[in-house]
């Protein structure tokens, strides 16, 4: 049995905050500078230079790319045989306290969602915590902006409904969201298991790196065609036109009830926020 | 690209076209929706606002906090479609520009031309680039909302796109529509 104490959880929380608030990493700003080249509308290409230029000052001067340095949602993978000694949730909330007040960063978590008053620090954080083989503590950590996160959905379709009627919901969800949630996107669908469960997948699916191939040929071609039909919607950068709409399309999947066929869809907005370490 | 100084007169409206790339530089005021509740509470109830709308913009942000040494954080726009329910009591008063990210309602839009008003968007998420623009920041109101408080911006060469204008220009649905080749 490893022993860990608490406070290193937190110094990683802390450093993962710090970090994905400024940098989106060398394979995203490569992707977004190609997207410039490809745009066919001129607006939309001024509005990627832009974010372009915006991330770049953020990278150089350790400022935040976005002034809604979001909701710190946290995935901490904990090995059967890790100690832990001290409080898992309340290290990881000191974590993001400490970095969102070293960072200079905006607190936007209101302590009750009806009375809204702010809790000052940024926490609690959403932390998931997943049990696996090994000694090790794995820690993802994705600050998450309120705009995109507000135009995503959980929708339970029928099986009748199958892949067209997830297509068709894709599609109505990101044009009607228009500009709303920041795009250019990263699109994660979550398909199976139950209500909650969806929406999970689908959390974790924006979660994957833009680069990173579906080793699923199915799911591949799947992500592969709703990419391309999301980029045929017109809606652009920021919803100002054009044939960027989204970046990437992740799926991921889990065995379901042979009622039910729920479906989430988690949009994130070009400010992709996310970093994993371990102890 | 339109380079435009604040307080905004009718002849500034006039020239605004959807579409159009402008460079805002002056006095702006921000505010979201926290901000937009009490405003519109204040003018129910007959009580003083934080400043005199005539003429003004209102941008929705909630910035980060400044570094020291730097007039205010990042401060890239927030949804506006959050304030519609607030915007026409605003209008009524004198706002004449305000300033967000993504579409709005189309009562919003009317009321919007009815009263000689217009809406411009900034890039979402470019919070470090637009803060770049800002010269000089301060809390003017509701400080106690932290970053939902109502700050006075002095900017300059802030970077906008005219979204609707005041001649039924609508840039979500002309230029979406130029692009989109799928029916859904």
């Amino acid at each position: 049995m490893r022993k860990i104490e608490a406070q290193n959880i937190t110094n990683l929380v802390k450093e993962l905050a710090l970090d994905a608030n400024c940098n989106l990493g060398t394979s995203f700003m490569d992707l977004l500078r190609e997207k410039i080249k490809l745009e066919k509308s001129n607006i939309g290409k001024n509005v990627l230079e832009q974010i372009v230029e915006n991330d770049e000052i953020a990278k150089n001067e350790g400022a935040p790319m976005c002034q809604d340095t979001g909701l710190v949602v946290c995935f901490a993978e904990v090995g059967y045989d890790v100690h832990i000694i001290g409080d898992l949730y309340e290290a990881i909330n000191q974590g993001v306290r400490e970095a969102y007040d070293e960072g200079f960063f905006r607190k936007s978590v209101v302590d009750n969602p009806f009375t809204r008053k702010n809790t000052g620090d940024n926490t609690p954080a959403i932390t998931h915590v997943k049990l696996v083989p090994g000694d090790q503590i794995k820690i993802t950590l994705a600050p998450k902006g309120g705009g995109s996160e507000n135009m995503s959905l959980v929708k339970m379709l029928t099986p009748a409904e199958g892949i067209e009627g997830i297509k068709k919901l894709v599609l109505h969800t990101i044009f009607y969201a228009g500009g709303k949630p920041c795009p250019p996107l990263i699109v994660g669908i979550g398909v199976g298991g139950n209500l909650e469960k969806s929406a999970l997948l689908a959390k974790e699916a924006i979660l994957r790196e833009v680069d990173d191939i579906n080793p699923d040929l199915y799911l591949r071609k799947l992500e592969e065609e709703i990419l391309d039909d999301i980029n045929k919607l017109g809606v652009g950068p920021m919803g100002f036109g054009g044939s960027t709409t989204a970046l990437a399309v992740k799926i991921n999947t889990y065995p379901c009830h042979i009622a039910s066929l729920p479906v989430a869809i988690n949009l994130q907005c070009h400010a992709s926020r996310h970093k994993t370490g371990v102890i | 690209m339109m380079h435009i100084t604040t307080p905004i007169t009718f002849k500034d409206i006039k020239k605004m076209h959807a579409g159009d790339m402008v460079y805002i530089s002056g006095i702006i005021y921000t505010g979201r929706d926290q901000a937009h509740k009490k405003m519109v509470e204040a003018i129910e109830q007959n009580k003083k606002l934080p400043f005199d709308f005539e003429g003004q913009v209102i941008y929705y942000v909630g910035p980060t906090p400044a570094k020291e040494g730097r007039p205010i954080g990042s401060c890239g726009p927030t949804s506006s479609y959050r304030m519609d329910p607030y915007s026409l009591t605003l209008m009524k008063k004198g706002l004449k520009v305000m300033i967000g990210k993504g579409d709005r309602s189309d009562e919003f839009i009317k009321d919007m031309i009815d009263q000689k008003a217009i809406y411009l968007q900034a890039v979402g998420g470019a919070g470090a680039l637009l803060s770049k623009k800002v010269i000089t920041s301060e809390v003017i109101a509701y400080e106690e909302l932290g970053p939902e408080a109502i700050y006075k911006l002095e900017v300059k060469d802030f970077p906008v796109t005219v979204t609707y204008d005041i001649y039924g220009g609508n840039l979500v649905k002309d230029e979406v529509n130029k692009y989109r080749t799928i029916e859904i």
